[in-house]
């Protein structure tokens, strides 16, 4: 893969390597815990790329990438504002993770109202104070009718399935992306 | 009894008339996807995964339920077909709720291996997300409808060889619903012999048993065959 991008400008990138990003949405945050599983060979990717916007770093706003991991599914607006902002300045968008590539677990609030799932969790379980975070300042984002995975909103480039993906299967899809090569289907659907 | 000679994938094959196209496949060592059949049980037909072309027919058949015929030429793997079953797979995913993360079945599913096997990564349909029912009443087993495909494994299993035809299917489409006796629920079925035959021949985890977690639940289909060879051949005896 080259090292510049038509989406990020020279001199962005001042490593001069590939940028990887990992962003996460409506998800446990499970496959960045498998992405740190990664262990030592974290420091072989560090070799290899410059890593962009994560949880662990502090972009205020999402810098263009080369490779971006998209955790969790589209869960409420902020996931859906995030998400088209990413697969704008992403060149390879990876929808990483169960959540991301079926709805999965985040998706089982698909079964039931928005409202009653809202109800019940803020006002029937409510232990202390019992209403809605909502508020009227747009801190708290709200829910979409539905949770989504990528696809269905965006342009995804390739699916990594599990819940969480493998850290071996992580590693092996970022290796073949900067390696050029198609990664292989090698884990069961789902 | 006549013997038939066909061609399937440009091999020649025989099969006894009356016997199906899948059967004949499966003697010659050519595996045709599946779901709903299952060896010992009678063809239902309900997958359609088993679809084949068939020289001079325009419309794909069910091998399953497709019989012999002298000089047939059959094709089971095909751009065409390949692109049908993809689909069909699919659909089943996206009509029901499977959640495999959670499902006691993750990794021991015929679905899932049948989305692996065609090279599925994603599913192009919207998911439905209908309100089904979970029904834990029975003793030692359970029954997620989230997770029924309507194979009718359970419901041919139950009638064919354990004789007491617990199972049964009520409505039409979307609305369709494994039923047990006359709409009640499991554990008040009477009928029940409770003797888990429909939990062993599931291809999903749509039927398990009990204390099961996510990814413990294997299913034993080699009874099956032991029941049905020991039924017709006499021969008692276990592989």
């Amino acid at each position: 893969m080259s090292a510049q991008t038509s989406a990020a400008p020279a001199s962005v990138n001042r490593a001069g390597k590939p940028r990887l990003a990992t962003v996460w949405l409506g998800g446990c945050s499970g496959c960045h815990m498998s992405f740190l599983d990664l262990d030592e060979r974290l420091l072989a990717l560090a070799e290899r790329v410059e890593l962009g916007a994560s949880p662990l770093t502090d972009f205020k706003d999402f810098p263009p990438a080369d490779i971006t991991l998209v955790e969790g599914a589209v869960a409420n607006e902020d996931n859906l504002e995030v998400l088209l902002r990413v697969r704008a300045r992403s060149k390879v968008l990876v929808a990483f993770g169960d959540c991301a590539v079926t709805g999965n677990v985040t998706a089982m609030r698909n079964l039931f109202a928005v409202e009653d799932v809202l109800d019940c969790v803020y006002r029937q379980s409510a232990t202390v104070v019992a209403g809605l975070p909502l508020g009227g300042d747009g801190v708290v984002p709200r829910l979409l009718p539905r949770v989504r995975p990528l696809h269905e909103l965006v342009r995804v480039d390739h699916f990594l399935q599990g819940c969480p993906p493998a850290a071996d299967r992580i590693f092996d899809l970022v290796v073949a992306l900067l390696e050029g090569r198609t990664p292989e289907l090698t884990r069961r659907f789902g | 009894m006549s013997v038939k000679t066909l061609t399937i994938d440009g091999k020649m094959v025989t099969g006894v008339a009356g016997t199906s196209v899948f059967g004949a496949a499966w003697e010659a060592g050519i595996q045709i996807p599946r779901l709903c059949h299952i060896g010992g049980l009678s063809e239902l037909g309900a997958c359609r995964l088993c679809l084949v072309e068939i020289d001079e027919r325009p419309r794909l058949q069910p091998a399953c339920m497709t019989e012999v015929e002298e000089g047939m030429v059959v094709r089971t793997d095909s751009a065409r077909l390949h692109a049908h079953r993809k689909l069909i797979v699919e659909l089943l995913f996206a009509e029901g709720n499977h959640v495999c993360a959670v499902c006691v079945s993750n990794g021991h599913c015929e679905l899932q291996d049948l989305a692996t096997s065609l090279g599925i990564d994603h599913v192009r349909v919207s998911y439905q997300h209908p309100r089904r029912q979970v029904d834990a009443s029975h003793p030692r087993f359970a029954l997620d409808l989230n997770r029924c495909v309507f194979c009718r494994r359970c419901m041919r299993v139950c009638d064919e060889v354990e004789g007491a035809h617990t199972w049964d299917v009520a409505g039409r489409g979307a609305s369709l619903r494994l039923i047990a006796d006359l709409g009640q629920s499991w554990g008040s079925a009477e009928s029940c012999t409770s003797c888990g035959k429909c939990v062993q021949v599931c291809p999903t985890g749509a039927l398990f048993a009990k204390g099961s977690s996510v990814g413990e639940m294997t299913k034993n289909r080699a009874f099956l065959q032991y029941i049905v060879t020991a039924r017709a051949q006499h021969q008692w005896i276990r592989k």
